[in-house]
């Protein structure tokens, strides 16, 4: 395993950035994570790891040395793709053993690691099958094996789970986090899905049209986020819109006069996480804002209720309760009162 | 009830497919089970009902040189040109999948159209090509072995473009790259990965390929040269002056040719899927 550099990686195609100064470092055996909305780069960035894509500008460097004009082939990176893209005339140990007999290695090393590769897996025994005689999950396990043969520098996995039904994505996403950390692997995953992100990444990368917006851990995208994008991209964010009259001070396009933290005077967003607001039937004292309004929208989620208070002509608030035993229950057209602290309000300028 | 009647209605549905699927099929095979029952006819001259059954057809074809002649010449151009139509219907249905360019299209269309194309007006073409070329080369092209090869490959092609073209469709891009990010250059994937996967439609489309080239008889009787006659034209040949069970023998032995080959073929590869 090694660690994995981008430098300034960019990939434009006429006048169209499919990836923008992306640099990124991966440190060895670690598990990155790169998070976005499709279309944002995430595989763009991902293939021209594997050598698919060429990039227009931009280095990438594995293990120290320059990699980025060589051609998959010669790249020791090992990939599992979204499709699996099992060789389906293939066995699955003859599919496991092709990047083994690609570098040359005798046919007793290439026996022994291929049941060493289906034993971590937990495949030993399904050598002889052809993949179409597998399940959706034994699939991906040989995918996997087959990348891990050849022990690769870099593992490079490009949305493996997507084609998994819930409860399987659930299972393979332990198994392949546990693999990885046994191993010691240095991994780079491409994902939309913000769960799966959340609970598989040591660090995430989140980007958004071609250039990565943030890099950190679970934690600091959540408390910290850099934008607005990513407030609203990891975990989930109700916006409301207006100005920041000084710092501090915040009023909403609707007219409400809120205290905030910080923000440079102009318009700006404040970006409010719906379990950080307060909500009851009377006005709750000791929270710098408080504020009267009236549920529009109730949704039952079992164990948290989601409820929409309308604040203003122009602004909606979501508040996310826990369904406790004797805990607040609204209903549609009651007024209640919200509130929350200045330091759960993000401000972010336009 | 209504659910006796339902049950009824269902099953003179099926009655009523399978009934129109049996008139069809007995249409096709009608005129080969009479080429094949007239073969043993005993007689000379064809008439029912058969006076006896006989064997003696099918010794006859070897009396006649002809035919043994024009058997051979069949299968030496049709083995060829299916070999040669291999070797340029593969790679072009590979650029035709694989590539965007500008005359994409029409090229793909071009290589299909001998299938469109009647056979008279494609023997005239050639004929009159051959000619032209004959003039301008100076040397021997219309009648040549070599002539008639060249024109059995443009009824082969279309076959193999078209059939290798439709197990390209299925081939997941994805495992090719699967291949090289493994190790394998672009050479090693065609060759391990990619050939394999098509296989099915190779082997489909020299079958069909063959049997076009085989039984071509408007397109040849243009192309061939005094001695090197294929054996339809053999058959419609005899036909003019004489009709006597030995044409119906040569039949059955040519149908008995193409039956094996299928069978062969559909053992490795299921015939029923790729066509």
């Amino acid at each position: 395993m090694a660690q994995l550099d981008l430098n300034s990686l960019s990939k434009r195609y006429g006048d169209f950035y499919a990836a923008r100064d992306v640099s990124l470092q991966v440190a060895d055996g670690e598990f990155l994570v790169l998070l976005g909305p499709s279309g944002c780069g995430k595989t763009t960035t991902l293939r021209m790891v594997a050598g698919f894509i060429e990039p227009t500008a931009g280095q990438v460097r594995l293990g120290g040395n320059d990699v980025t004009f060589l051609p998959p082939w010669k790249r020791n990176a090992g990939m599992v793709f979204q499709s699996y893209a099992l060789f389906p005339h293939l066995t699955v140990a003859q599919n496991v053993a092709f990047g083994l007999e690609m570098r040359k290695l005798l046919r007793i090393e290439i026996d022994r690691r291929v049941e060493e590769a289906l034993a971590l897996v937990r495949l030993s025994g399904f050598g002889a099958r052809l993949p179409r005689q597998l399940s959706g999950g034994q699939q991906q396990r040989v995918a996997l094996a087959r990348a891990l043969a050849i022990r690769p520098d870099v593992l490079l996995l490009d949305e493996p789970l997507s084609n998994l039904d819930a409860k399987l994505r659930q299972e393979v996403r332990v198994e392949i986090r546990e693999l990885q950390r046994q191993l010691g692997l240095t991994a780079v995953m491409v994902t939309h899905d913000q769960e799966e992100a959340l609970t598989m990444a040591d660090r995430l990368v989140v980007m958004n049209e071609g250039s990565v917006r943030q890099v950190g851990t679970q934690r600091d995208l959540y408390e910290r986020p850099a934008d607005r994008f990513v407030a609203g991209f990891v975990g989930r964010s109700t916006f409301l819109d207006g100005t920041v009259e000084a710092p501090g001070r915040f009023r909403s396009d609707g007219g409400l006069a809120l205290t905030c933290t910080g923000g440079q005077p102009g318009r700006a967003a404040l970006a409010l996480r719906p379990e950080r607001v307060e909500i009851g039937l009377v006005k709750s004292a000791g929270l710098d804002n408080s504020l009267p309004g009236t549920v529009e929208f109730v949704s039952y989620l079992g164990a948290l209720i989601d409820i929409h208070v309308r604040l203003s002509p122009n602004d909606r608030l979501v508040v996310q309760v826990a369904n406790r035993d004797g805990g607040f229950t609204p209903e549609v057209g009651q007024s209640v009162h919200v509130g929350w602290s200045a330091s759960a309000g993000l401000v972010f300028n336009e | 009830m209504t659910m006796a009647l339902a049950i009824i209605r269902r099953r003179a549905r099926r009655w009523a497919l399978n009934g129109a699927a049996a008139v069809a099929l007995g249409y096709i095979l009608m005129p080969l089970i009479f080429v094949i029952w007239l073969a043993f006819f005993r007689q000379e001259i064809p008439s029912f009902p058969p006076e006896g059954y006989s064997l003696k057809w099918f010794a006859a074809i070897l009396d006649q040189r002809k035919f043994v002649d024009g058997f051979r010449n069949s299968i030496q151009v049709g083995v060829l040109a299916t070999l040669i139509g291999l070797a340029l219907g593969v790679p072009a249905a590979l650029c035709l999948s694989r590539f965007q360019f500008k005359l994409r299209t029409p090229l793909a269309n071009l290589l299909l159209m001998p299938l469109i194309v009647p056979g008279v007006v494609l023997g005239t073409a050639m004929y009159v090509f051959h000619v032209e070329l004959e003039i301008g080369l100076d040397m021997d092209v219309l009648g040549t072995f070599y002539a008639l090869v060249a024109g059995h490959i443009v009824i082969v092609i279309p076959w193999v473009v078209r059939l290798v073209t439709a197990s390209l469709a299925g081939v997941d891009r994805a495992t090719e790259e699967a291949a090289q990010n493994l190790g394998a250059n672009p050479w090693v994937t065609f060759w391990r990965i990619t050939l394999p996967t098509i296989r099915p439609g190779i082997v489909a489309g020299a079958l069909f390929g063959f049997v076009t080239s085989f039984g071509n008889l408007e397109m040849s009787l243009f192309l061939v040269g005094p001695g090197r006659t294929t054996l339809p034209i053999v058959i419609l040949q005899y036909l003019e002056w004489k009709i006597d069970p030995t044409i119906a023998a040569v039949s059955v032995v040519q149908i008995l040719l193409i039956g094996i080959s299928m069978l062969i073929t559909d053992r490795y590869v299921k015939l029923a899927r790729v066509v």
